[in-house]
């Protein structure tokens, strides 16, 4: 060990309690939204509405659960945005990488007009489409449909650009060696280069189901019908019912939020590096 | 026909090291990749075509005419109006409440976000050893969940009489404001829970560029006395600026188009405070359905948030040269 390091050490362990502390401290406010909607779930009414508030429950109850399933239909909601986020990502992962591929292998005469095209894509905003996109939607009599939720969303720009990224890095003589044996684009790309960035399929799975999961206008603007609603649409629905009963109506709604996001937070917690290395390597161009 | 031109190449004319059979191969080779990278393009074109690059056009036709709920069935039938969505536009009240209201969402948040996002990740990166993941995950965790949900948790974490501040104010003794019914603090209270939610993702880019500054000149700074301010302000933000510029543009463009966060937990409310100018477009165009009008919305939102990433991408060229 260099005199340089060993300094830093004892000056970083006088240092460290504090600095454990104040990073406890940011996390804790950070997660009590969270305790808040997880507990708050379990409480009774007389808990939900008791000020000072509670925050153990003094009884724990699934009233509010109970609830919730006889007057949302959640089983269906559930299945709504599972489906619309199976399909969503099926087609990301296969059109994104498809398009990834092109640009990082393939020398071909618009390569670059088209990777321009996917930058573009990357910073319009989706209100600037919203509007047209139900009017489409709807003269092709795709609202109320699985369809209509998942069309626009794909192929996404985010998920051509992560691939490109992911699939620049495999060497060139690898691909040029298929090709001198007489391997097809389709076959080079399907059993060489996709079982090669499956780090990057993963990253890319994780995004866009949660980013499906997660989208709210688009379903908003795209389901009439209550039984297609997706869980954050339904949620948000009821939410602001004003027919809402009230103090019983804030246990279901902490339930509901509590179902919504508690998926999200267990893949996230079991997955969470590829997240790190999804958004970092989308931020390093 | 093939059997020539080996005996050339090798015969010393190899001035051009293209030309002979691999030469060839390659030729054709660049052809067939000329034909497949198009019909590798062609799911996403077709897709981008339909879905995004038509409706970005149709808004903007749109935009100078009169549509309406009834040109929903028949689009082609609303009427050209020139420039009188614009014209209406910068007098309308309440789409100027909005402007200003999403100007302040912006101007307020932004470097909050950036400013508590850049201490976390140098928090995190260069005084946190252990458990350095445990704490990662756990500031990242808003940034995944459902916003739908948790913007309805904020609901109540900030009621005025069941809520967690107000029942934090009435042990500590102070009285916590209706904080989403007073016209005050309703857009405060927006721009915490943004923060709050998106604070994560600026920690880990950032935590990514910090780890790319060589430890050397870290060290260097340190053995010559550096305080920890010196080295956060002359050496760790002017080597993270990339970073920093950055995630002030995904930032501003993410902020400039807040919807959810005003849509679940106050409606626009009270008295307009919270309404921005996604929502107000929503509410025009799916309330009202005065498309066109909202049409025109979405376009002068669109363009503000053009001038204001090229502003910011110019100014990150100008720093990295």
């Amino acid at each position: 060990m260099s005199a340089v390091t060993s300094t830093r050490r004892g000056n970083g362990r006088a240092r460290k309690p504090l600095l454990y502390v104040v990073a406890s401290l940011g996390l804790l406010v950070m997660a009590t939204p969270f305790l808040w909607m997880a507990l708050s779930a379990f409480k009774t009414k007389k808990d939900l509405t008791a000020s000072p508030p509670v925050w153990i429950p003094s009884e724990w109850t699934l009233q509010n659960f109970r609830d919730l399933l006889d007057q949302l239909d959640m089983p269906q909601y559930f299945l709504n945005s599972v489906i619309v986020a199976v399909l969503v990502t099926v087609c990301n992962l296969l059109f994104c990488s498809m398009l990834g591929y092109a640009l990082a292998k393939l020398n071909f005469s618009g390569r670059s007009k088209v990777f321009g095209v996917v930058l573009a894509a990357l910073m319009v905003p989706a209100n600037l489409m919203v509007l047209p996109l139900f009017v489409l939607i709807n003269q092709m009599n795709l609202l109320d449909t699985y369809a209509g939720l998942v069309l626009p969303f794909a192929a996404g720009a985010f998920g051509v650009f992560l691939m490109r990224q992911f699939m620049q890095s495999i060497p060139d003589e690898l691909l040029e060696a298929a090709r001198m044996d007489g391997a097809g684009e389709w076959y080079i790309f399907w059993r060489i280069v996709l079982p090669l960035v499956k780090p990057a399929l993963a990253t890319l799975t994780i995004f866009t189901f949660l980013g499906s999961w997660n989208n709210f206008i688009w379903p908003l603007i795209a389901t009439n019908d209550p039984h297609k609603y997706t869980l954050p649409v339904a949620l948000a629905t009821f939410a602001n019912d004003p027919n809402r009963t009230v103090g019983g109506g804030n246990g279901m709604l902490m339930a509901g939020s509590l179902l919504v996001v508690l998926p999200v937070l267990v893949v996230f917690a079991v997955l969470q590096r590829h997240f790190t290395q999804g958004i970092a390597t989308a931020g390093m161009k | 026909m093939s059997t020539t031109t080996p005996t050339r190449a090798r015969s010393g004319a190899v001035k051009a090291p293209d030309s002979g059979k691999a030469g060839r191969r390659k030729k054709r080779s660049m052809g067939k990749q000329n034909l497949a990278g198009w019909l590798f393009s062609t799911p996403f074109l077709a897709l981008f075509g339909v879905f995004m690059l038509f409706p970005i056009v149709a808004t903007l036709v749109m935009s100078f005419t009169d549509f309406g709920q009834r040109n929903v069935r028949r689009p082609l039938e609303a009427n050209f109006v020139g420039l009188e969505n614009y014209t209406k536009l910068f007098g309308d009240d309440q789409f100027l409440r909005a402007m200003f209201n999403t100007a302040y969402f912006v101007v307020v948040g932004v470097p909050l976000t950036i400013g508590l996002g850049l201490l976390v990740a140098i928090l995190l990166n260069n005084g946190i050893e252990r458990a350095r993941t445990f704490f990662r995950v756990g500031f990242y965790a808003p940034v995944v969940t459902t916003i739908v949900a948790v913007a309805i948790v904020w609901r109540f974490v900030l009621d005025p009489t069941d809520g967690l501040i107000a029942g934090l104010g009435d042990e500590l003794g102070f009285t916590a404001p209706d904080f989403l019914g007073s016209e005050t603090w309703a857009m405060p209270s927006l721009i915490l829970m943004a923060v709050w939610r998106n604070l994560g993702t600026v920690m880990v880019l950032m935590i990514a560029g910090l780890q790319a500054i060589p430890t050397e000149v870290r060290e260097a700074a340190r053995l010559d006395g550096a305080s920890a301010w010196q080295e956060l302000r002359r050496i760790t933000v002017p080597l993270l600026r990339p970073t920093l510029l950055y995630t002030t543009v995904i930032t501003t463009i993410g902020y400039l188009n807040v919807f959810e966060e005003p849509f679940v937990m106050t409606q626009g409310g009270p008295n307009d405070s919270t309404l921005t100018v996604s929502l107000d477009m929503y509410k025009q165009g799916f309330s009202f359905f005065n498309m066109g009008y909202a049409s025109a919305m979405a376009y002068v939102l669109f363009v503000v948030i053009m001038a204001i990433t090229v502003l910011q991408l110019r100014l990150m060229k100008d720093n990295t040269k």
